[in-house]
């Protein structure tokens, strides 16, 4: 570890933290409605579809919307991907996916994971990319802002039904938010040297004289949108490590800047819809503090080394660089996978199967914790109030009250529902990872033996359910079985788990608001933040331990007593 | 005077059974069995699958056994699985026990009483013998001086001291009469001079005493709406550890062998939430059972926890803040007139004055200038004192002394207070006080000043209750003025002045609009739609029916300062359940460094750097845990029964505190005590 390393880690959280304060203020005003730059073209929107955006929904149409919405695009894409061979802009003339893997690859970018069990450049037409996945890269991030703005007004008052408007919720937070920003971070991503055209791949002549193909596309909008809406789909295999998608340090680290800002600026958006910015801050500290605590241990765990490479003489100040970029170097490696993996982006610069035992388990631990630091554009919100909620229960009956959060009372329905959203993540990472362990048709996708071939797979279904989409690397995912189970895993993660949270929504939204005094449960301070730090840790994390003690940690321990598999 | 000690509380009939009681203890054994029943334990999760759990253990044992395998390993653990499970039937049945003790004594109290039903009320000499089981509300019954009253009834005609002992404790009779805030009688209670006409109001098994005895037996309890919501967090959590321990079959046959179903029987139990699964009903039916033995009854356990929610407290100024009733305080003299002067013109005065307010003067006499009142001169003529000329004096050869309201006095002696003087009744009666003027002779020495006089230590009191969020509003029938001198000297939130039955409901009504809850006390007709409306309505047990019915918690000893207890004790059973849960769930870090190696440590011999605790061996290590996680149900029963610690304080300040013991005392704890019953475990050779 170096200061240099630090100094990049603290400059790049900076800048996230800085920019996350306005930002956070401004989509409170933009989910109000009180942003009318493009009125016309909003009305546009809402005639065509035939909606009145002032018209308020409650949770129940709400949902049905969302859901709609999401069923409507998973089915578009899939037809799109099935029939690509026929469609245009396909200069290298793509033919169409597999059912498995368009349906793998549909469920993967409508729930906002965008696992891909395809290489973009060798398999997804120009106009797959752009009409399909980009599309509900903008959709799917949407989507999730949406809801996170519904259950944040669940909160700001009492006795209401209203929860908002999902369409002018997806409109507004596509137009004043989505758009302009990957539109800004595109063209700088442009400045930085990555490609956006729509001509067919470059034919190129080495320096040793032999002919090389170029993968180009329209790639550097797409990469913006992978990032500001913590999407994580590369437009290319080898993602950001590849040098047209993370063309130079700098580029990275925008990227993480790109997938940290929304995430932490909703904890904002939050405090300023409830009217007490405290409350927001005190969620942002907590996804904070995981960050930097993650992004400590891989540094650390990466900058070590492997014991066995450095028995052999291998220069120790590199550390273990198998699978990372020089042009990144180890600071911005351990920022941008922790950052990515708590945050449900997905998008990787380096190989995290080559980290290691310590150093890949992090991310895989963040993901399992249940993306909530500060986890994906919307969806880490709501999955962090829910913690908050089990939090409130749990500590909160020790100063002797009915435990309540904003005034608003936990009670037998909300905890209900929260144990019904929790549920969720173990059911489809353990349970899916736990047959694929004894299916021949699975096992036989595991490419290295011991605890690192558990590890593969408990990384693939603990990152599609988390709608992380990011691949430990080793797992041959595209089979007819891992196809369909992981795009169930990524639809339970995303529908199962925001159905609950949107019932407890309309149960919040309906009660009526306490007024706060010195004997209610502070949510505010430094000690609730550690509580619910506490309580991630306890509740989503010690049900997969066992898991991880099999695959990570028997990995590390096993290295270090010089047994290898 | 200490304030918190409860009048009666010298008499207290139900008294707390000692943990240690042998009977008590044999009992809730044997009950502690019988709750094994499956059907039964259904309804708390947690135990219910520990005990599927125990039962599969057992089997698989059993088949080692008949197999010739070694079994004492598989023994050992289905073993603690079965005591984990009676210990957590043993904490309810033992809650239960302490509540029974005490209805028992109930019962004997109701016995077999017999009624004279009168048929018509105005003819007291016709009566026919009726079981007391028999009545109907509507009858009418005669009770006699020695009679127990057959049930609950509101009385038409008579007026009778009652003794109440078998109710509230206190022996003392009571007197009870027809009309007015103390018209209501008891069945159980016993006559012990004159005579009186009930009409029986309670439905045969309906009366007082038979909810009395229901609710300490807990037969009828019902969970509290906080206590389902922790059942379902418990019962998810249970789950969640199912699918984690039901996992790892497959988890582990990757590069291995998945360990026996014995063992990860044994990971399972240790990781659901057991100790608080096993403490819950325990903790539920002790928080009833500390508020009956306070000699309050709580309708409902929902009421005691809403007492723990309570925002704003409603307390009547007469006889909760204040005595009750004016008493001297100061002797304020006019110019020109010594102290001394004063305060013997004003003993003299008030030797005609039989109230209380007068004996207040010659109290205050004494004590502050040690003027022992003479007795009255031969050839004195008292004025006695009357509501008409609000007068008293005392005329002696020497002298006329007159005491008595400014203006009265003033009027009949036809003089004019010296402005100086009235400058300072002004200020009395703006302090919320009432002067008094005494004059000699017909010139005006100066005045007395009279005060409700506060209570010793409440300001401390609602001083707490602001620590601990809760706004005091003090209600009286005073003018503004009088309330808001008493209000700032007992140091109350806000103050209800010349407060109707309908302002009071009003108050309620915007408080619980504004999102708080609100606790009153109250014992007259009157007060019984306030007492409805309200979260928490303490009734008195002197109250009126209609009272005691509006409320949803009746104080034996009618004392309405008991309100601030009662919250209190609401907030502790709250606390306990929060404390215990967290202490259950932090438990769950150190049982993973115990079993995890163990279990995986066969597979990879290196995940043996984990056993932090260096545990002897897997074995040794995985019954341990077992051992630890049934045996700190048991350590914990006590605290459980008894309530944890609590000190009024601020929220933040209790959690914090809370928090450091058992959250990091839950962490920390079962490292030493699995570690320490490891070493016993092969200091004795038994694993």
């Amino acid at each position: 570890m170096t200061w240099i390393g630090w100094a990049q880690i603290a400059l790049v959280l900076a800048c996230v933290v800085a920019a996350a304060i306005p930002l956070g203020r401004y989509i409170a005003v933009l989910a109000a409605g009180r942003i009318t730059v493009l009125a016309p073209l909003e009305r546009l929107f809402y005639t065509a579809a035939g909606i009145d955006p002032a018209k308020g929904q409650g949770w129940r149409a709400y949902t049905l919307a969302m859901l709609a919405a999401n069923a409507a695009g998973f089915v578009l894409l899939y037809a799109l991907l099935r029939l690509q061979g026929g469609l245009p802009f396909n200069p290298q003339g793509f033919g169409d996916l597999s059912p498995w893997l368009a349906f793998n690859t549909a469920a993967s970018f409508v729930t906002n994971t965008n696992w891909q069990a395809y290489g973009g450049e060798v398999a997804m037409s120009n106009f797959s990319q752009m009409a399909g996945l980009t599309v509900q890269n903008f959709l799917s991030a949407a989507s999730g802002i949406a809801l996170a703005l519904a259950v944040s007004r669940a909160f700001a008052k009492g006795g209401v039904q209203d929860l908002g408007n999902f369409w002018a919720d997806l409109v507004r937070v596509t137009l004043y938010l989505l758009v302009p920003l990957s539109i800004l971070v595109g063209l700088a991503f442009v400045a930085m040297g990555m490609p956006q055209t729509l001509s067919a791949f470059a034919e190129a002549t080495t320096i040793e004289g032999a002919t090389q193909m170029l993968p180009l596309g329209p790639a550097a909008l797409q990469v913006a949108i992978k990032h500001l809406g913590t999407n994580g789909g590369g437009f290319f295999g080898a993602n950001s490590a590849h040098p047209f998608e993370g063309p130079t340090a700098l580029a990275t680290g925008l990227q993480i800047w790109a997938h940290q800002v929304i995430p932490f600026a909703l904890a904002l958006t939050f405090g300023a819809i409830i009217g007490d910015i405290r409350q927001g801050r005190a969620l942002l500290l907590v996804m904070l503090g995981y960050v930097l605590m993650a992004t400590l241990a891989i540094y650390a765990s990466e900058a070590g080394g492997n014991p066995l490479h450095l028995a052999l003489g291998i220069d120790a100040a590199q550390g273990n660089m198998e699978g990372k970029e020089v042009r990144f170097g180890q600071a911005l490696v351990a920022l941008f996978s922790a950052t990515t993996t708590g945050a449900s982006c997905g998008a990787v610069n380096a190989m995290l199967e080559s980290f290691t035992p310590l150093g890949g388990m992090v991310p895989l631990f963040l993901i399992q914790l249940g993306e909530v630091l500060p986890g994906g554009v919307g969806s880490g919100l709501y999955g962090m109030l829910v913690f908050v909620l089990l939090t409130v229960f749990i500590a909160g009956l020790m100063v002797g009250r009915t435990p309540e959060y904003l005034g608003k009372k936990v009670q037998a329905r909300e905890i209900k529902l929260a144990m019904l959203a929790v549920l969720v993540l173990p059911v489809a990472i353990l349970g899916f990872t736990a047959v694929a362990l004894v299916l021949p048709a699975a096992i036989a996708s595991i490419q290295a033996a011991g605890p690192h071939g558990l590890s593969e797979m408990l990384y693939a279904f603990s990152s599609a359910a988390g709608n992380n989409g990011s691949a430990f690397g080793g797992l041959t995912a595209d089979t007819p079985w891992l196809n369909t189970t992981l795009g169930i895993a990524m639809m339970l993660g995303r529908f199962a788990y925001v159905v609950p949270v949107m019932a407890i929504a309309g149960s919040l939204a309906a009660k009526p608001r306490a007024l706060a005094s010195p004997g209610t449960f502070p949510t505010h301070g430094l000690l609730f933040a550690g509580l619910l730090a506490g309580v991630i840790l306890i509740l989503g994390g010690l049900q997969f331990m066992p898991a991880l003690a099999l695959g990570p940690l028997a990995e590390h321990f096993s290295l270090l007593a010089g047994k290898t598999f | 005077m200490d304030i918190m000690m409860p009048p009666g509380a010298a008499t207290r009939r139900l008294r707390a059974a000692a943990f240690t009681d042998r009977t008590l203890l044999a009992r809730a054994s044997l009950d502690a069995v019988r709750k094994l029943n499956p059907a039964r334990l259904v309804r708390n999760p947690v135990i219910f699958v520990t005990e599927v759990v125990a039962i599969l253990a057992t089997l698989l044992a059993a088949l080692a056994a008949g197999r010739g395998e070694a079994w004492s390993f598989q023994a050992g653990i289905a073993a603690w699985l079965w005591l984990t499970v009676l210990f957590a039937t043993f904490a309810e049945a033992l809650a239960e026990g302490r509540g029974r003790a005490q209805a028992e004594s109930l019962r004997q109290a109701r016995g077999d009483a017999r009624a004279k039903l009168l048929a018509r009320p105005d003819d007291r000499a016709l009566w026919q013998p009726r079981g007391a089981t028999e009545l109907k509300p509507g009858d009418l019954v005669l009770v006699e001086a020695g009679d127990i009253i057959p049930s609950d009834g509101e009385i038409v005609e008579g007026i009778a001291s009652v003794n109440e002992a078998a109710v509230t404790g206190e022996s003392a009779p009571v007197i009870r009469e027809a009309g007015g805030d103390r018209s209501a009688v008891t069945g159980g209670t016993l006559v012990v001079s004159d005579w009186l006409v009930v009409r029986i109001t309670a439905a045969p098994g309906s009366t007082f005493l038979d909810r009395m005895i229901t609710l300490v037996e807990g037969a009828a309890r019902q969970k509290t709406p906080n206590e389902i919501a922790l059942d379902i967090l418990l019962a998810g959590m249970t789950i969640i550890f199912l699918i984690t321990v039901a996992s790892l079959v497959g988890l582990a046959s990757w590069n291995g062998t998945p360990p026996s179903v014995p063992v990860l029987a044994a990971l399972l139990v240790t990781l659901i939430p057991t100790t608080i699964g096993g403490l819950l009903s325990a903790i539920g039916i002790a928080g009833m059972d500390r508020l009956v033995r306070f000699n309050v009854l709580a309708t409902s356990g929902r009421a005691v926890e809403a007492a723990g929610d309570v925002d704003v407290l409603l307390l009547d100024k007469t006889g909760t803040i204040t005595f009750g009733n004016r008493q001297a305080a100061a002797f304020v003299p006019a110019p020109g007139v010594t102290e001394r002067e004063l305060v013997e013109a004003a003993v003299l005065a008030s030797l005609g004055d039989e109230t209380p307010e007068g004996r207040s003067v010659l109290v205050l006499a004494r004590e502050r200038y040690r003027m022992a009142a003479p007795a009255v001169p031969a050839g004195a003529r008292v004025v006695p004192f009357t509501a008409q000329t609000r007068l008293s004096g005392l005329d002696l050869p020497g002298g006329q002394y007159r005491k008595g309201a400014v203006d009265s006095l003033a009027r009949s002696l036809d003089a004019t207070v010296p402005p100086a003087l009235a400058e300072a009744v002004d200020r009395i009666a703006r302090q919320g006080a009432t002067p008094l003027a005494v004059s000699k002779d017909g010139r005006v020495l100066g005045a007395i000043e009279l005060k409700d006089i506060v209570k010793p230590g409440i300001r401390d009191r609602f001083a707490e209750l602001r620590r601990m969020g809760i706004r005091s509003v003090m209600v009286t029938g005073d003018n503004r003025l009088t309330a808001a001198a008493i209000a700032a000297e007992a140091g109350v939130d806000d103050f209800l002045v010349e407060a109707t039955p309908e302002q009071k409901l009003g108050y309620i009504r915007t408080a619980q609009t504004e999102g708080r809850l609100v606790a009153m006390a109250g014992d007259g007709t009157n007060d019984a739609p306030a007492l409805a409306q309200a979260d928490v309505g303490l009734a008195m047990q002197t109250g009126t029916q209609a009272a005691r019915e509006a409320g949803n918690m009746v104080d034996l000893d009618s004392d309405p300062t008991k309100l601030i207890e009662v919250v209190e004790i609401g907030k502790q059973l709250l606390i306990t359940r929060g404390a215990l849960t967290t202490f259950s769930v932090a438990n769950d870090v150190a049982k993973y460094f115990a079993i995890l190696p163990a279990i995986f440590v066969a597979s990879y011999p290196e995940l043996g750097t984990l056993n932090v605790m260096r545990l002897t061996s897997p074995e040794s290590a995985i019954l341990s845990a077992v051992i630890f996680n049934a045996l700190i149900i048991v350590a914990l029963v006590p605290l459980a029964l008894r309530g944890v610690r609590y000190a009024p304080a601020g929220a933040a300040a209790l959690l914090r505190r809370n928090l450091l013991i058992y959250g990091l005392g839950g962490v920390v704890a079962p490292f030493i005590g699995i570690k320490f019953i490891d070493l016993l475990l092969n200091l004795f050779g038994m694993a």
